[in-house]
């Protein structure tokens, strides 16, 4: 199963269990269902809880926001994340505040979905991944869409925080199978964490990369290639929600040589958060600093040779890893 | 001359209104008074000079109605709740504080109330709370408060487009007393709030009366439409008589005196003395018994978000 069918099916899954839930967009109804496809089929099975907006972020995440406030479920699209810039005093400012800011706590049942990334051609207005953007705001927890999490399980787990979630969805991860790996890995799930490592790992292995679900398959292409060219082992682990991330579920996956791999530019990155939380845990048992793995900084440009130079990829990886085991 | 006088002559409240008014009024007086003295922290914006319009509205919204207020929301939130304790215990972050003293002056939500201090913030989710009354609760609104400079900001028009669009029973209420902070209505808006909101094809009302029970009387029948998905702004033309915050007012003095000629204080004690009378010095005294009884009280406990 693709990744798109698996979050439409999670979609329809949702609206099936939960009466109140409804989804909002841009073109999201049929018969277009969505600039990606995603909400394929709701609006026929759900018609009234599946609602095609304007071009107006701000008012279709405030929307979203007032139906959280009156205790439905709500899930909003960005038809491209970019654009979720223009959505960011509704969530920083009002949803996430508004959980707390009123002294008790206000539950508020809301996830915005924002197609994110490069590596599709659509140029550099519609291809940043803005994680960074949203890291450490009290009452906004963020996700990232994986092939190897189940959609629906995911759905829920944001819902069941009652705070607004962002839900950060690799566009390039649409079209991939769900749960799809290299022959030479195998993947398991620890709670939150997927951990992918060689079928058979042997010791413990040289390295470790942290990646979120969108950057994962490029990870493991760079981990491939080490191990054929370099002999060198290496292991991903791939959480599912980036902030408030559970570091101590990391723990226990972690070696001498650490890196982070994210496809934003770098500088003030969720990258960067996650090195500091480990760095504070791990001082003393790491090789170096953990290493931080990013894409160029530059505009991502449209033709697909220029993209190629500019987003992490899997040679990124692989020499930053190769760098990494030099120290 | 008798003419002129006739016509700005307010008819009589109920005790029960002018005791509301006057209640916020003094609510407002000793706020800026206890900022005076410093004893309050932070800011807070008063509503003098603006008390009618929520007490003119307080009959025609009901329990199930969701109220969104702004900045200038303690008349909005005392007319709601007739709760002066509640508000300046949060206010003054005491014990007793409706939100804990997290929100303070501008940040409030109690049941069915909810004020921000972002402007025009609101708007595109009492859009939200107003599409899911219409589905689950018909007959109830969403009441939203906002000033002429908040028509400034696209998230109102964003709002408006979906209201219009997808019939909510959304209630905008305009309090436009011809400032945001200094800038004059004339240098920051374009047109009129009456043609924009035609732009979208919805009911715009005009509101030049100061007296509640003429506003309740020509009110009632539009946002009774309000109940039946018919969206609506009402504007008030009206008059700011404090400072914008404690004391920001750089207001020639014509204007201060313009504001002052249309308050209804002075015309209500004008035109019914004893009722007036009787009522004013009581309520001002019960206000003064609330600020000492709150300020009294041990500082506000959080347990935390
Ligand atoms: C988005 C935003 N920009 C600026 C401010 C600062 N601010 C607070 S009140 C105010 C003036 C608001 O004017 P208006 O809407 O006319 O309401 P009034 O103060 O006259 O009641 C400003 C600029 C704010 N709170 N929110």
């Amino acid at each position: 199963m693709r990744v798109a069918e698996n979050l439409n099916a999670a979609l329809h899954g949702l609206l099936d269990d939960d009466p109140t839930a409804y989804v909002l967009g841009e073109d999201i109804t049929d018969p277009y269902g969505g600039a990606f496809k995603v909400t394929r089929g709701l609006s026929t099975r759900f018609p009234g809880r599946v609602i095609g907006t304007p071009i107006s972020e701000g008012a279709l995440t405030g929307v979203a926001a007032g139906l959280a406030l009156t205790g439905n479920t709500a899930v909003a699209e960005i038809m491209f994340g970019d654009f979720v810039a223009l959505a960011f005093d509704q969530l920083c400012n009002f949803a996430s505040k508004s959980v707390s800011m009123y002294g008790r706590r206000l539950p508020l049942r809301m996830v915005v979905r924002c197609p994110t990334g490069g590596g599709r051609g659509y140029g550099p207005t519609h291809s940043q991944s803005l994680q960074k953007h949203f890291v450490g705001m009290p009452g906004l927890s963020l996700y990232e869409m994986s092939p190897f999490h189940d959609n629906r399980a995911v759905l829920g787990a944001m819902l069941e925080r009652g705070e607004p979630c962002v839900f950060f969805e690799d566009k390039v991860l649409y079209t991939r199978q769900m749960d799809q790996v290299d022959p030479l890995f195998t993947v398991r799930r620890d709670g939150d964490l997927a951990v992918v490592e060689l079928r058979d790992p042997g010791d413990r292995p040289d390295y470790v990369i942290i990646a979120p679900g969108g950057v994962a398959h490029r990870a493991l292409a760079a981990m491939r290639s080490l191990l054929v060219e370099q002999e060198v082992s290496g292991r991903l682990l791939v959480p599912s929600r980036l902030y408030p991330l559970d570091v101590e579920a990391l723990l226990p996956y972690l070696g001498e040589v650490v890196l982070v791999a994210e496809e934003s530019t770098a500088g003030g990155t969720w990258g960067s958060e996650v090195a500091h939380l480990l760095h504070g845990r791990l001082w003393d048992r790491l090789r170096g600093p953990v290493r931080l793995v990013h894409s160029r900084a530059s505009v991502i440009p449209t033709a697909a040779h220029l993209e190629n130079e500019v987003l992490v990829g899997e040679s990124t990886i692989h020499h930053a890893v190769r760098e990494a085991l030099r120290g | 001359m008798t003419e002129t006088l006739d016509r700005l002559r307010l008819s009589r409240l109920d005790d029960d209104d002018l005791e509301l008014l006057l209640l916020v009024r003094h609510f407002e007086l000793k706020l800026l008074e206890l900022y005076g003295r410093g004893e309050l922290n932070g800011t807070t914006h008063t509503c003098l000079g603006q008390e009618y319009v929520p007490v003119a509205l307080r009959p025609l919204l009901g329990p199930d109605d969701h109220v969104f207020s702004n900045h200038r929301g303690h008349g909005h939130y005392l007319s709601a709740f007739r709760d002066p304790h509640g508000l300046l215990a949060e206010i003054m972050g005491r014990e007793g504080a409706v939100c804990g003293g997290v929100g303070g002056s501008q940040h409030i939500h109690r049941d069915r109330y909810l004020s921000t201090g972002v402007q025009g913030e609101s708007l595109p989710v009492a859009a939200g709370v107003a599409l899911h009354l219409k589905r689950s609760e018909p007959g109830a609104l969403a009441c939203v408060y906002i000033g002429d400079g908040t028509w400034g900001e696209g998230a109102v028009y964003e709002a408006l487009n979906l209201a219009a669009l997808w019939e909510l029973p959304l209630l905008l209420v305009v309090e436009n007393n011809g400032i945001a902070q200094s800038t004059p209505t004339a240098s920051h808006m374009a047109g009129t709030v009456g043609s924009r909101a035609a732009a979208f094809g919805i009911r715009h009302h005009l509101v030049v009366s100061g007296d509640v029970n003429e506003i309740r009387a020509s009110l009632g029948p539009l946002v009774a439409e309000v109940r039946g998905s018919r969206p609506l702004v009402v504007e008030f033309v009206t008059h700011r008589l404090g400072p914008h915050s404690k004391g920001d007012d750089i207001r020639p003095a014509g204007a201060v005196r313009a504001a002052r000629d249309n308050d209804w204080y002075d015309r209500y004690a004008h035109d019914h003395p004893d009722q007036f009378h009787r009522l004013d010095g009581l309520v001002r005294a019960e206000v003064q018994a609330i600020a000492d009884e709150v300020a009294a009280r041990p500082p506000a406990r959080w347990e935390g978000a």
